[in-house]
């Protein structure tokens, strides 16, 4: 039984303790510097911002209206002379800027679906996974039915019976995508919750609500900017199969995905007016993919896909 | 000509905070059927000196230096020429049965691969083989067990699986990595015991990295103390137990509680921390914690050696 | 494990009980009836028509018909095609984008494992990263950008392939397959490489290696088996992906598959067929993830036992 008083073992060992010659990393630093190391995900996270400056800004600086028809310039390949740098379509629209301000419908209902998912998905999840028990196994159960099923067919029946309104859209995509959010989420409040330190903080008197805020949101945080950074391109997706498929945004509202449709009728007469909208919006997948890949190999390098 | 003959080895792991320096300039040898143990606390290099022996270390590790095995240098063998010496001529018992075993393959399938593959047997015989051990080993219905999966296996059982595979083909040097941590004492004995029958019938040497020094006992004649990758002692059983000349290994044994001196208060411990494997100091790498330290200490203490063979690296003892 | 099976088999019902649900809910509740863009109707064949389809009975009371027709599989007749059942255009859509479904699946399955397991016994090389580079193409690219694209190369201007169209010839079957199996082959390849890389780390590779054996050994015996897990657990939400893709392909390349009959039966309120295109795809969805489960378990020993205790 040791006393304060005689200390052959204690005391030396915590003189020594202090090693201060090593310099700690916090994760989210450890994390930082493995992203950066990540050239994919580097060089994608520039080309996004350059592709948002140029979406928002863009047909600002044109001189084009989106809707204006030039009739003197129909169906032209791209020139500098004709003063449409990436041509136009059928009926003489300039495809530049057509593109750009489809580009802001698209990662507008990328972003604003994304957010529906994660609302939905984040308290879903923690709700399931911090209060457990029957609760957890009856609202998971739900989320194994749900994801069954052939979600795509209910987006289009939802779009035809309801109407191509832009509000539904955001709901309904972001209808499909929470169920991973809701899965991630729970499992990672789940064994948050069962951690040791969780454990200690309860022992210590620390209420529900702090141990929430203090130990399991930061914790949460982490998986949770990946889940978004990937399921932002999905819900991108998704919109441009709908316009596609003409179940998307309505005129004259327009999209990548319709503007790909357009495109695609016309391709043998005017093949930029597929190429153009489909490599913008293929680019704007692959960089938002790779910066989500990054993080997640970044957050939690053993989680490897 | 020595069965394995380490010099001046080296290793090290490249990480993002700086070259770990986890084994220095560590010079042994081994004969055929001789037992060493090395012992050291956890960071001491142990288990790295090994790994890089069998070109197991991680992708960030670097290796220099020679590992001589019947005249060959290990270190430079390319993969298919070590493979002919791995599983075949030296064997490697690991630390840890769960994850060291494949959770997805049955146990014969796994015991057996390697003494088909180099010696040939046929399947019937090699499980066969593997039952008697396993039957030596005590291992209740040997011949179910067998046929099992690692995950539904106690945790002794499995070690005891560990052992047996390592035995199986009775190798000329075994390497045992902590063999018997997560047994209890009457296994230990058990397993010891196997090893020795594995000497005295094949003249098999032995290798065995422990912490634990009743076990060091039973089954070694020479001992290697390691401290921060090198070695500071080397010795006959006896004369590290009885004579102990380097101040670690001292501290190390008067670390052990003893129920024969009962006037003894609390335990004790070595003051201070093993050196930072990233920066190691200059000079002798225990001098931070060693009572009898002095000026000289800041200099490389050289391997100093007496008739018997008992070598340790200090300034103590040397003439002035 | 026979208990086990069954017990699972049970437990997709209320999955299919949901479907159909929404499904007929969802059709239901639409504004407009199926022969609302027909020439206005007198007022006695309209309430005969609608006799006919039982469509002026309650909402409800149509749910539990249905329901009671289903059982037999019976799903009535088409309202849109009306000399044809629904059971005989399900029959008649069935078989091509089944084909076409299944040689994707299995075209993905191998290409994406060979490809992932290639990068991974190549890692960090330029291999690696280029066939990695690609994959990241492969999924985020969209099939209705690649398929005109690949329709314009490979049909219009080198006149290789049929751009369009469904005549059961092995040519007409290539783009929509191959274009059908790009972003599931991409990702069973990322998968896989993810895989097989932790799989070679794990501590029991190390101890294979330890026993000399060849590394070609290794990685067949020891390597493959359990890196291939989370690949067969994919393949369940991977048909899903598929089933959804195929929707935008037949219409692409005028394949008279049921994804097309699916869209033109939602577009003109066909109820009939909608649901029953939607129960089929969802009963099939539902049976191979069981058996995805089933596979799974077999290969998966933890599982396997832990599940008989």
């Amino acid at each position: 039984m040791t006393t304060n008083a005689d200390h052959p073992v204690i005391d030396p060992f915590a003189a020594a303790l202090s090693v201060s010659h090593i310099k700690g990393r916090s994760p989210w630093q450890d994390a930082w510097h493995r992203l950066l190391k990540n050239r994919a995900a580097v060089y994608s996270a520039f080309i996004m911002a350059a592709m948002l400056l140029m979406v928002v800004f863009g047909p600002m600086l044109i001189s084009w209206e989106p809707d204006f028809t030039d009739w003197d310039y129909t169906s032209t390949p791209p020139s500098l002379a004709s003063g449409h740098w990436l041509g136009t379509d059928a009926v003489g629209r300039d495809l530049l800027v057509r593109t750009l301000t489809g580009g802001r419908i698209s990662l507008m209902v990328g972003l604003v679906a994304t957010l529906v998912s994660l609302l939905i998905g984040v308290s879903y999840g923690a709700i399931a996974g911090y209060f457990g028990g029957t609760a957890d196994r009856i609202m998971m159960r739900m989320v194994d039915i749900i994801y069954a099923l052939p979600f795509i067919f209910f987006v289009i029946l939802l779009m035809v019976v309801f109407g191509r309104h832009i509000l539904l859209i955001f709901v309904a995509i972001g209808a499909i995508n929470w169920l991973d959010m809701a899965r991630i989420v729970r499992g990672q409040t789940l064994s948050l919750k069962n951690t040791e330190y969780v454990e200690a903080a309860k022992a210590c008197g620390v209420s529900d609500w702090n141990i929430i805020r203090r130990h399991i949101t930061p914790n949460l945080l982490g998986v949770v900017i990946v889940y978004v950074t990937l399921t932002i391109p999905q819900v991108i997706l998704v919109e441009s199969f709908l316009s596609f498929l003409g179940l998307g945004v309505q005129e004259p509202m327009s999209s990548w995905g319709a503007l790909v449709s357009d495109g695609a009728q016309d391709m043998e007469s005017a093949p930029w007016t597929l190429i153009v909208p489909s490599v913008f919006l293929t680019v704007t997948l692959y960089c938002f993919n790779f910066i989500g890949d990054g993080l997640r190999d970044a957050l939690d390098p053993k989680d490897h896909l | 000509m020595a069965l394995l003959e380490v010099k001046n080895l080296d290793v090290g792991f490249d990480t993002p905070e700086g070259e770990v320096h986890a084994v220095n300039h560590l010079d042994f040898s081994l004969e055929a059927g001789e037992a060493l143990a090395l012992v050291g606390e956890s960071g001491s290099g142990k288990t790295q000196t090994v790994m890089a022996i069998l070109g197991l270390l991680a992708e960030n590790g670097h290796v220099s230096g020679q590992a001589l095995f019947k005249g060959k240098d290990l270190l430079q063998l390319n993969t298919s020429e070590l493979n002919q010496h791995r599983g075949n001529e030296i064997e490697m018992i690991f630390q840890d049965p769960m994850t060291s075993l494949n959770p997805y393959l049955r146990l014969d399938k796994q015991m057996i691969e390697v003494v088909r593959h180099h010696r040939g047997l046929k399947k019937a015989e090699a499980i066969a083989k593997a039952v008697e051990i396993l039957r030596a080993l005590h291992i209740p219905d040997p011949s179910r067990i067998i046929r099992q999966f690692p995950h539904e296996l106690s945790g002794g059982m499995r070690q005891k699986v560990m052992v047996a595979m390592g035995l199986l083909s009775e190798p000329e040097l075994l390497i045992a990595d902590e063999p018997t941590a997560a047994l209890d004492v009457t296994v230990q004995v058990q397993v010891t015991h196997l090893m020795g029958a594995l000497r005295e019938n094949s003249n098999a040497a032995i290798m065995l990295i422990s912490h634990d020094l009743g076990i060091v006992a039973g089954l070694c004649e020479r001992v290697l103390v390691m401290y921060a990758g090198e070695a500071v002692e080397c010795g006959s059983v006896e004369q590290i137990y009885y004579d102990p000349k380097h101040p670690y290994t001292q501290g190390l044994l008067n670390s052990i509680p003893r129920l024969d001196q009962p006037d003894e208060k609390g335990l004790k411990a070595i003051p201070g921390n093993p050196p930072n494997l990233l920066n190691l100091p200059g000079g002798c790498k225990f001098r931070d914690r060693c009572p009898k330290a002095f000026d000289a200490c800041s200099e490389k203490p050289p391997m100093q050696a007496d008739e018997d063979g008992h070598a340790y690296r200090c300034f103590l003892g040397i003439p002035a | 494990m026979a208990r086990h099976a069954l017990w699972r088999l049970l437990g997709l019902i209320p999955t299919l009980l949901m479907l159909i649900t929404i499904a007929f809910f969802l059709m239901r509740v639409a504004p407009g009836g199926p022969f609302d863009s027909e020439m206005l109707l007198p007022a006695d064949i309209q309430a005969n028509l609608n006799a006919k389809y039982h469509l002026d009975e309650s909402l409800l009371q149509q749910y539990f018909r249905y329901l009671s027709q289903i059982a037999v599989l019976d799903f009535g007749p088409s309202i849109q095609y009306k000399d044809w059942t629904v059971n005989e255009l399900i029959g008649q859509g069935m078989p091509v984008s089944l084909t076409i479904g299944l040689a994707a699946m299995v075209l993905a399955f191998f290409m994406g494992t060979v490809l992932g397991i290639t990068a991974a016994l190549r890692q960090n090389t330029r291999v690696d990263y280029s066939l990695m580079g690609v994959a990241m193409l492969g999924i985020s690219i969209p099939n209705f950008v690649i398929a005109p694209i690949l329709i314009l190369i490979l049909a219009v201007y080198a006149g290789w392939l049929p751009a369009g169209g469904w005549d059961w010839s092995i040519a007409s079957m290539v783009l929509p397959v191959v274009t059908l199996s790009l972003p599931v082959t991409a990702y069973i390849a990322r998968l896989t490489r993810g895989s097989m890389i932790e799989v070679m780390h794990s501590n029991f590779i190390r101890s294979a290696r330890a026993k000399g054996l060849p590394e070609s050994v290794v990685i067949r015996r020891h390597v493959l088996r359990p890196a291939l897990l989370p690949v067969i657990s994919f393949l369940g939400p991977a048909t899903a992906g598929m089933i959804s893709g195929s929707v935008i392909i037949e219409r692409v390349f005028s394949i008279p598959g049921l994804g097309s009959y699916f869209v033109q039966g939602a577009l003109n309120r066909d109820y009939t067929l909608v649901m029953g295109v939607v129960i089929f795809y969802g009963v099939l969805i539902i049976l191979l993830n069981f058996l995805v489960d089933l596979i799974y378990a077999w290969l998966n020993p933890k599982v396997r036992y832990d599940n008989k205790r």
